[in-house]
């Protein structure tokens, strides 16, 4: 099937694009991507699959409308069959509004390749990853928007053409007065490796031997709701069924109890490991390892032990 | 302001998730519906507030039968003025987007505000959807709202950070963490609810676009392997060797 993938702005090196172009690919059919903003770097994605990347280059900043419009213009050019998305929160403004304007349905955190033996259907996380659905598209057209770190990126050598497009992208209607990036640190839903710790740490001012694990590891750190709410740590790190829902290849939790609307954000992990004083601890049921003890001492002996084995690796 | 509010029911958050049907149904047996959080704490709230200083109404609306009528004095209960239920079963969000928006093109409301998601679906579809069928602005994932005039001022989380925008009404809002505080409805909200106007509409004829065909549970985790804490070279040597995830 002929795909079209929308990269965002500056994400043409991003793991969550090698991901949708990766998945694009295994579909068997031509592999277009669509971007606005600066090109540089964008021929990389033919490593992925991509043949080619149309690039809308006179403007840098676009709204969800705008982008639209750009990527239902392409799907116009290309013939693509299906288009997809990594689900971040571009996509989450960008792939509905394609569904009404294209007529095409939306499998939304898409967790698998689609199944196209017996018409078209996807598996998708539901229930805040608590079970999966199988969703089945009608429509010619399909829009699918792939859960970060669902498949793995595979590097099958080349460069992609990359040409200049029109994608008539009409007027902005959102204004952006103010950007706040925190620098160099990892977004959530695409970090492979997260440390995250709640109410058992007793105080915002002893986050640091959690920081300092996730240092180590090159992780991104998350927390626990009521760390969230009482303000130890900022919201976008509150994981769990009403935080951000996450499937990292590890997920280390400390002074976390483990109540199901935490595990419901987190289940999808490929490997947890819980840090806990209380044997009985709800979570040690949906661990792979555990550690019953004081996060004061096992987190700083982790981090430890984690640096003597990267040294020596 | 005029302000459509779009709540959707949910499982209560600590149901147990089970399928019947051979697989092709979720099991509703002894579960409790709530209003899903997003749009309640949130959504819901922060538009009485902006009532409250700025006057106006607000409605809410959602989609389903008349099972779902409690959900429905829960949001009248905390302070919406009225609602309206499109009577029909929410097959998919495409299905449940176009009839909001039937709904709000011949009501002409000033804002439609929507939670980030459900938390039983997750799709984060039916604010987008809505918006693109009234053809206006869509924030999304807003945790913060402050109007003045025709001009919206938003904070939404992007991808990596947060910005601060501006948009003009007529618009949509899907709203996030941060917006507002859940509100616990008292006695009176609770009688007012009971006489609060509801209209029963029937759905427009939709096309199906998509459709879950059947679900499926994770896997049952193998026993937790236990570690000494004070052994941490054993677990990083698991983690590399047996587990290969660092
Ligand atoms: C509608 C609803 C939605 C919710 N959504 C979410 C959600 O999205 N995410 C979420 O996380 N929660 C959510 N919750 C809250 C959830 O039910 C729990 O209350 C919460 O997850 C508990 O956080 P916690 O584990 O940090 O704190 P606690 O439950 O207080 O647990 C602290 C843990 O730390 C351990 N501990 C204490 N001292 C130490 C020490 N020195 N070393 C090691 N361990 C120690 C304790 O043994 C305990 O297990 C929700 C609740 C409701 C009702």
């Amino acid at each position: 099937m002929k795909a079209l993938v929308y990269i965002n702005t500056n994400h043409f090196a991003a793991k969550a694009s090698f991901e949708a172009v990766t998945y694009a690919k295994k579909l068997g059919g031509e592999v277009t991507v669509v971007a606005y903003g600066n090109a540089a770097g964008a021929e990389a994605l033919g490593a992925y699959g991509a043949n080619k990347v149309l690039v809308e280059s006179s403007i840098n900043e676009a709204d969800n409308q705008q982008i639209t419009r750009l990527v239902a213009s392409a799907v116009e050019a290309t013939g693509a069959e299906v288009v997809i998305f990594s689900h971040d929160l571009v996509a989450k403004a960008v792939a509905p509004r394609l569904s009404v304007r294209l007529k095409a349905g939306l499998i939304s955190g898409a967790i698998a390749l689609p199944e196209t033996g017996n018409g078209f259907t996807c598996k998708v996380n539901v229930f805040s990853g608590k079970a999966f659905g199988n969703v089945a598209v009608k429509t010619a057209v399909k829009i699918i928007s792939l859960l970060p770190n669902s498949i793995q990126p595979e590097n099958v050598g080349g460069t992609a053409i990359v040409e200049t497009f029109n994608g008539n992208m009409g007027a902005v209607a959102i204004k952006v007065m103010d950007t706040k990036k925190p620098e160099g640190s990892i977004p959530l839903p695409e970090a492979d490796l997260v440390v995250s710790a709640g109410r058992g740490l007793k105080g915002p001012e002893n986050w640091g031997i959690v920081e300092d694990l996730a240092n180590v590891l090159g992780a991104a750190t998350a927390c626990s709701r009521p760390v969230a709410d009482i303000g130890w740590r900022p919201h976008h790190e509150h994981v769990g069924q009403t935080g951000v829902a996450i499937r990292p290849n590890l997920y280390i939790a400390a002074g976390i109890s483990g109540a199901i609307q935490h595990l419901a954000g987190v289940n999808g992990s490929k490997v947890i490991v819980v840090i806990n004083s209380d044997s009985e601890a709800p979570f040690f049921k949906a661990a792979d390892y555990g550690i019953v003890g004081d996060a004061f001492e096992v987190l700083p002996k982790l981090t430890e032990a984690l640096k003597n084995f990267k040294n020596a690796n | 302001m005029n302000i459509l509010v779009c709540i959707s029911k949910s499982p209560d958050t600590t149901s147990k998730i089970a399928f019947t049907d051979g697989n092709t149904k979720f099991d509703e047996n002894g579960v409790q519906y709530i209003v899903n959080p997003y749009d309640e704490w949130y959504a819901l709230v922060r538009a009485l507030e902006l009532k409250e200083t700025i006057g106006g109404n607000v409605t809410i609306i959602t989609v389903g039968n008349a099972a779902d009528e409690s959900i429905i004095r829960k949001a009248l209960a905390i302070g919406a003025d009225n609602a309206v239920r499109i009577d029909a079963e929410p097959t998919d969000a495409f299905f449940v987007a176009t009839q909001i928006a039937d709904y709000a093109k011949k009501n002409n409301f000033d804002l439609v505000l929507t939670g980030k998601e459900t938390i039983n679906y997750n799709g984060s579809q039916v604010a987008g959807m809505v918006a693109e069928f009234l053809d206006v602005p869509f924030a999304s994932q807003a945790s913060k709202l402050d109007v003045n005039g025709t001009t919206l001022t938003l904070e939404q989380e992007i991808v990596g950070g947060l910005q601060i925008v501006e948009v003009s009404t007529p618009a949509v809002v899907s709203c996030a963490k941060g917006m507002a505080e859940q509100r616990i409805p008292n006695m009176r909200g609770i009688m007012a609810a009971r006489t609060k106007p509801l209209e029963v509409i029937a759905p427009s004829a939709v096309e199906v676009y998509t459709s879950f065909e059947s679900y499926s549970l994770p896997d049952a985790k193998k026993a937790c392997r236990m570690i000494d804490p004070s052994n941490m070279a054993e677990l990083v040597d698991l983690l590399h060797n047996e587990a290969k995830v660092i």
